[in-house]
């Protein structure tokens, strides 16, 4: 029986892991190398890596930084953060990713999940959405929360399948932080509309929040950060519960 | 020296890790000479069949490939293309194992991505695993089962989690990205 996956994300900016609370308030969360090495020893299923500052100019640092955790890690590792080409994702993954997280860029210019999936195969692409709820909408965000598009998350979700996407990491904006709850409607929406796997993400605050979310809708994975970073739940105790519950994960 | 395949496929660089964590040292290489004198061969992969199959002929690895006579462990992609024939892009692949590779029917979610189990384990590779263990998959086709299958997982329907055959060995899953029970895969197949 296939798992369901519990995914710890780091948050890299400048090279330390932070995170705030409806995208904005960003504060220290620790060393990533340290973060990585713990979640992988508490048998986390995969890991995230997404640096939300990324600049050409810094790309060098993301790039050094990927290749000391990967060379820690024995899971998958999905990195994301200021991908635009198909050779930004060739240098992700000679520095040991195995997925790349996709996101504004590929709302700016669709054809890019098309060449990556192409190039390296559809696993390989995770197509990031950070979606708000707005005017009786679920819309599509990007720049990192700050810049609208138009387009509304299910339409775009069913298009980045359509275009080759292996997988679609969720964030609901309206969640993410604030450790109340996965936004259960509009990921049940997305899972249902596609049929590639879908990552919950944004808002777990405690362990029930990840059994709503596997019990209510499709998703296959659950994303956190705040509630790992700060032990607020830990993994073995996470997994030990939801199996209490008759949801099957990784032991 | 274990010789990694280099074709144009993705997360190799996570198979040299991998070896290098286990204490072995590796090199990617598409040079005949290297990878005919290496005690050891990877085939890994992910990426699409027939441009990876392509890249084989380009280079005349194929006909190497199935000269080989030491260990040889296909992973994923390189699994299938150890197979007859895969559907993905109508491909003529190496044809070691005696299975057609399919792509997945898709009344669940394709790609299969995730921890899943396997069982019927009936090779030196999986020398003290458990068959209840999990590893890790991500993949939208399967190899069918087979008389060399040493491995099964059931995703949709059961297919060939691991094949064997003389000193050609290949997972499915992926062993570098699936923790301590894939590096007691690797182990194994590095003590052959």
């Amino acid at each position: 029986m296939l798992k369901k996956r519990i995914i710890p994300c780091l948050d890299i900016k400048d090279g330390r892991t932070v995170k705030g609370i409806n995208f904005v308030g960003i504060r220290d969360a620790g060393d990533p190398i340290e973060l990585a090495k713990k979640y992988v020893a508490q048998g986390a299923d995969e890991l995230v890596f997404l640096d939300i500052t990324a600049t050409v100019e810094k790309r060098k640092t993301l790039i050094n930084l990927v290749d000391k955790i990967a060379r820690e890690i024995n899971i998958p590792f999905t990195v994301g953060g200021g991908i635009n080409a198909v050779d930004d994702v060739r240098a992700l993954l000679k520095a040991g990713a195995d997925k790349v997280s996709i996101n504004s860029s590929a709302v700016k210019r669709p054809e890019l999940i098309a060449e990556i999936a192409k190039e390296f195969g559809s696993q390989c692409v995770v197509i990031a959405i950070d979606t708000k709820y707005e005017d009786d909408e679920w819309m599509v965000f990007i720049h990192g929360g700050r810049k609208g598009t138009g387009l509304k998350t299910v339409d775009w979700a069913k298009r980045a399948e359509a275009l080759g996407a292996g997988e679609i990491l969720l964030t609901s904006m309206n969640s993410d932080g604030t450790t109340a709850g996965f936004a259960i409607d509009i990921t049940a929406k997305v899972a249902e509309a596609v049929n590639i796997p879908v990552i919950a993400s944004g808002g777990a605050g405690k362990e029930a929040h990840f059994k709503e979310v596997f019990e209510k809708t499709k998703a296959t994975g659950g994303l956190a950060a705040t509630i790992f970073h700060y032990d607020k739940i830990s993994i073995p105790d996470l997994k030990e519960y939801l199996t209490t519950k008759n949801i099957n994960v990784r032991r | 020296m274990i010789a990694i395949i280099k074709y144009n496929a993705g997360n190799i660089s996570s198979v040299q890790n991998a070896l290098a964590r286990l204490g072995y040292d590796s090199v990617i290489t598409d040079d005949k000479s290297t990878i005919q004198s290496a005690s050891k061969v990877i085939f890994p992969g992910v990426g699409e069949a027939s441009s990876a199959m392509n890249y084989l002929r380009e280079k005349n690895l194929d006909g190497l490939l199935l000269s080989l006579q030491q260990p040889m462990l296909g992973i994923c992609l390189g699994l299938q293309l150890m197979c007859k024939h895969s559907e993905e892009g109508n491909t003529n692949c190496l044809g070691i194992f005696d299975a057609n590779v399919k792509r997945f029917p898709p009344t669940e979610i394709v790609p299969h991505t995730g921890w899943n189990s396997f069982s019927n384990l009936k090779s030196l590779l999986f020398k003290d695993i458990k068959k209840e263990n999990d590893v890790y998959y991500v993949h939208s086709y399967y190899a069918e089962e087979c008389k060399e299958t040493v491995a099964t997982c059931d995703y949709i329907l059961p297919f060939s989690a691991g094949l064997q055959k003389d000193n050609f060995y290949a997972t499915q899953f992926h062993p570098e990205k699936s923790a301590g029970i894939g590096e007691q895969i690797l182990k194994n197949f590095l003590s052959l």
